[in-house]
């Protein structure tokens, strides 16, 4: 096959060409709309994401051109490959809503709702996908898993409790920081982000870290002035750096920097890693130059006054407690 | 009589030492295949024999070592598993422990028939005293020159070391295994890349359990062909059953595929009848993670025939009514015995080896312990035997690795066979904490006519 060579894949009914070696997910998110499956773990440019949360499951209900038996199982968007022909069922499968329901109440049984009062409300992921696919009430009569939070480093505060084990963050410290300081610990639903012995994180791009945890276990202990992120205005701005691009986000309360971040995509996945210190030092507004305001393209909490989609009746689950 | 293959000799004294082994006819294979066999004539002979793998699943053995990649100048590696964790499963330990030398020498033909130079024993940590023996025999191997360079002139060289898992059962899948390996956390890996392709450090890897590497021995010594005159069908050769439960006789026995399992559970030869002449109430055919089989249906097939100890008659039925000859750990349970509470010992075993990547299984498999714990200590509601059904089924298939449908496939069977047990626990939670249910009721099956 030529290098330029596309194959087609047909995803609830839209067809693309799309590139060899091009995943379901990546084919879908050309497609864009309806047809993106949602992903928790999986972040384009973290090497060996996804594959775990299980949020992208989808249904091939045709193989290929040349093999047109259906998949027997559900399959995860994120890390199977398209072959040319195959037709993918997003949300027009029963099968894959259904298991995708159960999916959002796995991650929610141990979660601790305090939506209320987490940093990340707004612009969680988890939250939005509760939203969209939860039940309307539980039905694990349990107690939740408890984790103490930590602090790890001064920049960074771990609230285990709220982690999905998603991964993304312990790719991003191997991938893109000298040395890792942080993994997996324990298994099964005892399992824990942690430094082991209480360490700090302190590599220059560690920080990344908050960006990528697509909930609210990992925080910017340096965020000013807390505030619910809807109040706060972003603004991408970019300064001089000699360690990043020095493309960043500003998300300003009147004049003041409340916080820095990395610029997100329509799927919150960064795609410019910023260093520490542009990050967490860069506070004063003069320090910056201001291009304008931020567009929020994802559809979430966030975009509040602007939430076009209908919202599913069956979905309270946020108004529970 | 029974033809024994593997523990033929495993009552000689003294057989775990590398001069008796060796007197009793040891290392045969490997001179055999050394001097007059080429790594594609064993290969070949595997196919014949029928074999397949032992581990669980069951895959032909001489398939899976045809599809190994074997890429230019990139070593392979063949790795053993000898893991075994699966509750009810004991047949490995038997074997490495009575007869450490017949795994070194499957190890040896079986790595010459891969091209693999370096080759390991993936031992689970519990199993420290066994590592040793095996360790001592390993010794003993290179010291007689059946293992390290040039092994008897053949210019083939090969290195075998043991490697200990540290207490996971989840090591025990097969790239789990290899990141264990590797010094990582036993995660199991996303496939593909399978480990014939991309398995130990990237390179191409064959993972086999411990008793279908000893079964390459025979399969050299005497010809596929004749491997596969023992069984029935596509169930060929013998088989290591380790037979637990109440029963007279629990142990670990070798079998030819095709015995029934009525003679297995009855005859004096194997399990000696249901102890203290109690009735069968269950049977967990094939290690914990396969389906529960009700009194009713161990002996005979949902169909009326005979239920034979082969792969095809145990799993007759499908899940509807049959269950899977997997790793051999064949548990027997009698009238005295409670299916709620066995079904949560599953689940609390399953729910303590989750590795914890994937939300269905990690989340899942405790949550079905905690609603199994309410139903079997009485505090069990009846809408909790429906929600139990909808947690395994929304973690069944929708996982990483198996070890989720392993964790599901007990609660299913469980409640597909013994629902009535359930209510009853449900409806009698002071009763049920003193007495038992005893035998449920037979269901009839439709049996599809085409
Ligand atoms: C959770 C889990 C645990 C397993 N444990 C073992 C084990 O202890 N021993 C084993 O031989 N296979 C085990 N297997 C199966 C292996 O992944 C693999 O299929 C097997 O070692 C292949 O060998 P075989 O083809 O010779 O059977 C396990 C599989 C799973 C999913
Ligand atoms: S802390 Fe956040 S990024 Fe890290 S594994 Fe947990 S949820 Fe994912
Ligand atoms: S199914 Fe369970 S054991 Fe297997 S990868 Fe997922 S969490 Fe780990
Ligand atoms: S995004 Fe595919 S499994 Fe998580």
């Amino acid at each position: 096959m030529s290098e330029d060579a596309k194959i087609k894949v047909t995803i609830d009914g839209k067809t693309i060409e799309v590139a060899p070696g091009t995943t379901i997910l990546n084919a879908a998110r050309q497609i864009g709309g309806e047809v993106v499956p949602p992903a928790m773990c999986y972040y384009s440019s973290l090497e060996g994401s996804g594959g775990k949360c299980r949020t992208c499951l989808v249904e091939v209900s045709k193989g290929s051109e040349k093999d047109p038996r259906p998949m027997p199982k559900l399959m995860v968007s994120c890390s199977t490959m398209v072959m040319d022909g195959m037709e993918v069922k997003n949300t027009t499968s029963e099968r894959v809503l259904e298991a995708r329901k159960g999916v959002v109440e796995f991650l929610l049984i141990n979660h601790p709702l305090d939506c209320p009062v987490c940093d990340q409300a707004g612009e969680c992921h988890l939250q939005d996908l509760a939203f969209e696919h939860g039940l309307s009430k539980t039905r694990y009569e349990f107690k939740r898993r408890e984790f103490e939070k930590v602090d790890i480093g001064e920049y960074i505060k771990l609230h285990m409790t709220r982690c999905i084990l998603c991964y993304r963050c312990v790719y991003t410290a191997n991938q893109l920081t000298d040395s890792r300081e942080h993994g997996v610990l324990k298994r099964g639903d005892a399992a824990e982000i942690g430094t082991f012995i209480e360490k700090n994180l302190k590599n220059d791009f560690i920080g990344n870290v908050i960006d990528v945890c697509p909930v609210g276990a990992l925080t910017d202990k340096t965020f000013r002035f807390r505030s619910r992120v809807w109040y706060t205005k972003p603004v991408d701005a970019h300064c001089e750096c000699t360690k990043c691009s020095g493309n960043a986000v500003l998300w300003m309360i009147g004049d003041e920097i409340s916080r820095v971040t990395a610029r997100k995509d329509a799927y919150g996945e960064v795609k410019e890693f910023i260093c520490n210190e542009c990050r967490f030092d860069k506070k004063d507004k003069s320090q910056w130059t201001i291009e304008g305001p931020r567009k929020i393209s994802r559809h979430s909490v966030i975009s509040a006054n602007h939430y076009s989609k209908e919202i599913p009746k069956h979905t309270t689950l946020l108004n529970k407690a | 009589m029974t033809r024994k293959l593997l523990l033929e000799h495993d009552h000689i004294e003294g057989i775990r030492t590398y001069d008796v082994y060796r007197k009793n006819g040891g290392y045969r294979s490997v001179e055999k295949a050394l001097k007059s066999m080429s790594p594609d004539d064993i290969v070949e002979e595997v196919k014949k024999s029928g074999l397949r793998g032992r581990g669980g699943a069951g895959f032909p053995t001489g398939m899976k070592w045809s599809f190994l990649a074997k890429p230019d100048g990139v070593p392979r590696h063949l790795l053993c598993n000898a893991d075994e964790s699966e509750p009810g499963t004991f047949k490995d330990r038997y074997l490495m422990e009575k007869i450490p030398h017949l795994l070194i020498e499957g190890m040896i033909v079986s790595s010459f028939a891969l091209g693999a130079n370096q080759s390991y024993i993936y031992i689970r940590g519990e199993y420290m005293y066994v590592l040793q023996i095996l360790e001592k025999a390993i010794q003993e191997a290179y010291a007689n020159g059946w293992l390290g360079k040039n092994i008897l002139g053949s210019g083939y060289d090969l290195d075998l070391a043991v490697a200990p898992g540290a207490g996971a059962y989840i090591c025990g899948e097969e790239t789990a295994l290899i990141e264990s390996l590797e010094g990582k956390r036993g995660n199991p890996r996303m496939k593909p890349p399978f480990p014939a392709v991309k398995g130990l450090w990237q390179r191409p890897t064959v993972v086999n359990n411990v008793e279908t590497i000893a079964a390459v021995v025979p399969i050299v010594n005497d010809g596929g062909d004749e491997y596969a005159k023992i069984g029935i069908g596509r169930s060929t050769g013998t088989k290591l059953i380790s037979a637990s439960g109440n029963i007279n006789k629990p142990g670990v026995y070798e079998i030819e595929l095709g015995v029934s399992v009525e003679e297995f559970i009855y005859s004096d030869t194997y399990c000696g009848g249901i102890k203290n002449g109690k009735k069968l109430k269950a049977c967990v055919p094939g290690g914990s993670s396969v389906p529960i089989l009700p009194h009713y249906l161990v002996c005979k097939t949902a169909a009326g025939e005979d239920r034979l100890m082969t792969y095809e008659s145990l799993a007759d039925g499908g899940f509807e009514s049959g269950s899977m000859l997997g790793s051999g750990g064949f548990i027997v349970y009698d009238e005295d015995q409670c299916i709620v509470r066995n079904t949560w010992n599953f689940a609390r075993f399953y729910h303590h080896e989750s590795c914890g990547q994937c939300s269905p299984c990690r989340e899942g498999t405790g949550w079905m312990k905690k609603v199994l714990y309410n139903i079997e200590s009485g505090k069990g509601k009846s809408e909790d035997i429906d929600l139990l059904w909808d947690i395994q089924r929304k973690i069944e298939g929708n996982t990483i690795c198996p070890l989720g449908d392993a964790a599901a496939w007990p609660v299913a069977a469980a409640i597909r066979h013994f629902r009535e047990e359930f209510e009853w626990h449900v409806k009698e939670p002071v009763l049920s904490q003193t007495e038992n249910y005893g035998l449920v009721s037979e269901k009839s099956f439709v049996t599809e006519t085409v």
